[in-house]
């Protein structure tokens, strides 16, 4: 007899997304470039004058980051969900909570880092600046994960229902508002030369915070919408 | 389990809880009434005016009572919903999305009370000031519970994964008031913005207990009722339900 | 194999959108039988082959493996289980193959199989070797799905319509199979149409919907 080894399983998974993935690296790359198509709406909507955009181009990569997000959240669990590989991964012996970890580590690999290689080139569009860079991408670098942990919540939750996407950013974009808040100020602050340690501070202790707690409720909320 | 007390336990029962929840609801309802009526004479009429805002700030006798429930609300609303989940309990979780909307509605209340009071302070309705910023965010929270809830068709179903999101909401609610109130500190404008009751005086104490007192008999009324409402329909199928009904003899 | 081991559905209850599909369900089943679970389309056979598994939440009642409610260790009760359910469980963009050793590495390895033998036995041809399962019929499909029972190392197989999609020796393989399992102490739970015909091995039967 042997025994199911859960180190294997959890790469197993993580390989398995990330092969998936590839295998549709066309669709892989939509979400991306809504991230640029949307920065590029606001200086099209306002003045495309270079103060403003360095103004607000801290808040609008952030802000267009989580809808990239919630677009590409969408995709975690549908899949499984439709071909019944998620009735699979609730019935091996592994912790569950450990199993949705692998998961939201390649949905990160595959939709949060990416935006990271992107942030350059939008903070070129939105005359961000030099100093602004580095923690733009210190804070995307902390952030993204926590809306991948985070959103994981609400997907697992509205993964069999009808109301798909839209109901999903009702339920998580609220809880987002922190991430955005301190990342955007942290990234401004940078830029005014004002010490930000404090700001990604928090943003460690909500990612540490979201990475001990979010895949428990996942778990939870998986088992309940596969009831 | 013993630190139930039994009479606790039985009102788990739908059919207990709900010829409870109707005698209480009405109760709740007058003892409501007659506490508004109350604060609402102290507060607008016995009470002094505020010496820097006038009569204005008569109106944080319900915004600032509307706030405090929004919040109270919200905690109720996880915990009956988890215990609902976790014991299995219909009663607890008809009473958890009964008082969503009640919830909402003083959410909403707060955050209408707080722009009426705001237009004569700042010049506009609307400014985002920490207050009014988390009341806001607590109403898409609120809301969100109940797009979930329309959206899921089996109750029990529904009753858990609400539990979730309702316990995922109260965790999140001080990180979002925290992070909003930092914001706030961040982005002072030159506008005082601080919505909250002026210093607080003894006449000004009273009639804002009485308006407190008053919303949460209204929130135990209307919730009772609401709840009521919910369990008569989950239960249809059930003997207690077709008697009381209308006693026709079911197949 | 356990021989000792076995399955109990005791009072098992369930209700969906306030109305009770099925109440007072009990039956047990032992190392070496296998039961076959009938009744008319919703009756609520894959709801209580789901309620079997631990997936889904009975209403009222229980179910032991081995005198001990599943619930107490989900995870013990799961290493013996193997599901193959309405939905194939495989990945469409993975190959046969691919989809088997997934199968084998998130769960308790049969020893001493290899993907490429349980291949062979489902009788795939072989061009299925190297082409995603989109590619393939319904049929083939299933057989991929069915190839899980092969892989693993489950004494309890529970399966919901398995010879669905399946042509007459499709489905003389899958009699084959169950009869090798419950010759080898294993037990096996089913639903469905089909009547089976398992040489030497008894059937119980259990109506749903009366």
């Amino acid at each position: 007899m042997s025994e199911a080894k859960l180190g294997v399983a959890f790469f197993t998974l993580l390989r398995r997304d990330l092969m998936l993935a590839y295998r549709h690296r066309a669709q892989m790359m939509n979400p991306l470039l809504f991230f640029v198509i949307v920065v590029s709406l606001f200086p099209l909507g306002l003045d495309p004058e270079p103060e403003l955009l360095h103004t607000i181009a801290p808040g609008v990569i952030w802000v267009a980051a989580l809808l990239a997000a919630m677009l590409s959240l969408d995709t975690m669990f549908r899949s499984d969900f439709e071909d019944g590989s998620l009735e699979q991964l609730l019935l091996t012996p592994h912790p569950l909570p450990l199993l949705v970890l692998a998961k939201i580590l390649a949905h990160w690999l595959v939709s949060g880092l990416p935006l990271l290689l992107l942030a350059p080139l939008l903070g070129m569009l939105l005359n961000l600046g030099s100093e602004g860079l580095l923690p733009l991408l210190a804070t995307l670098l902390l952030g993204t994960p926590i809306l991948s942990l985070i959103g994981s919540i609400g997907v697992a939750l509205t993964v069999g229902l009808r109301g798909g996407g839209v109901l999903l950013s009702l339920l998580i974009l609220p809880l987002f508002i922190p991430v955005l808040i301190f990342a955007a100020a942290a990234v401004g602050n940078a830029e005014a030369g004002i010490d930000i340690t404090g700001q990604l501070a928090f943003l460690g202790s909500l990612l540490a915070a979201a990475f001990a707690l979010a895949p428990l409720a996942t778990a939870a909320a998986l088992r309940i919408s596969l009831n | 389990m013993s630190i139930i007390p039994n009479w606790l336990h039985r009102l788990s029962s739908p059919k207990n809880f709900y010829r409870f929840a109707g005698t209480a609801s009405n109760w709740c309802g007058w003892i409501a009434l007659v506490l508004i009526i109350a604060g609402l004479y102290y507060g607008l009429i016995d009470s002094p005016p505020d010496y820097q805002q006038g009569d204005s700030a008569r109106i944080m006798y319900v915004h600032v009572p509307a706030a405090w429930m929004s919040m109270f609300v919200y905690v109720v609303m996880a915990s009956s919903a988890a215990v609902g989940m976790i014991w299995r309990i219909k009663a607890s979780s008809a009473f958890a999305n009964a008082s969503a909307p009640v919830g909402a509605m003083f959410t909403a209340l707060a955050l209408l009370t707080g722009m009426l009071w705001g237009k004569p302070m700042w010049g506009t309705y609307w400014v985002w000031d920490a207050r009014l910023t988390s009341e806001l965010i607590l109403l898409f929270l609120y809301l969100g519970y109940m797009a979930l809830n329309s959206a899921i068709e089996d109750r029990e179903t529904a009753a858990r994964a609400t539990a979730i999101l309702a316990l995922v909401g109260v965790v999140n609610i001080p990180i979002i008031h925290y992070s909003v109130e930092w914001w706030n500190t961040l982005h002072q404008g030159a506008t005082v913005t601080k919505l909250d009751k002026p210093s607080i005086h003894i006449s000004m104490l009273i009639p804002l207990l009485l308006m407190a007192f008053a919303f949460k008999f209204y929130y135990l009324s209307n919730v009772f009722r609401r709840a009521r409402c919910e369990l008569l329909e989950r239960e249809r199928g059930k003997a207690w339900v077709r008697e009381l009904v209308g006693g026709e003899k079911g197949e | 194999m356990n021989e000792e081991a076995r399955i109990e559905a005791v009072g098992l209850a369930m209700s969906r959108n306030d109305r009770y599909i099925f109440t007072d369900l009990n039956f047990s089943l032992e190392a070496g039988q296998i039961l076959q679970v009938e009744g008319h389309n919703g009756s609520g056979k894959t709801t209580m082959l789901r309620i079997l598994c631990g997936l889904t939440l009975p209403t009222d009642g229980e179910i032991r493996w081995c005198g001990e409610n599943i619930r107490k260790n989900l995870a013990e009760f799961h290493a013996q289980l193997a599901y193959v359910g309405h939905a194939p469980g495989i990945k469409d963009d993975l190959t046969p193959l691919e989809n088997l050793e997934l199968a084998r590495n998130m769960d308790r390895a049969r020893p001493g199989v290899s993907g490429e033998e349980v291949l062979e036995r489902l009788q795939l041809p072989a061009f299925c070797d190297d082409v995603p399962c989109r590619n393939l019929s319904a049929g083939q499909r299933r057989r991929v799905a069915l190839g899980r029972l092969l892989m693993l190392d489950a004494q309890l197989w529970v399966l919901d319509e398995p010879f669905t999609a399946l042509d007459p020796s499709g489905r003389r393989l899958v009699e084959e199979l169950l009869s090798e399992h419950a010759k080898a102490g294993g037990m096996a739970v089913m639903t469905t149409h089909h009547a089976v015909n398992l040489d030497g091995c008894p059937v119980e039967r259990l109506q749903l919907g009366t």
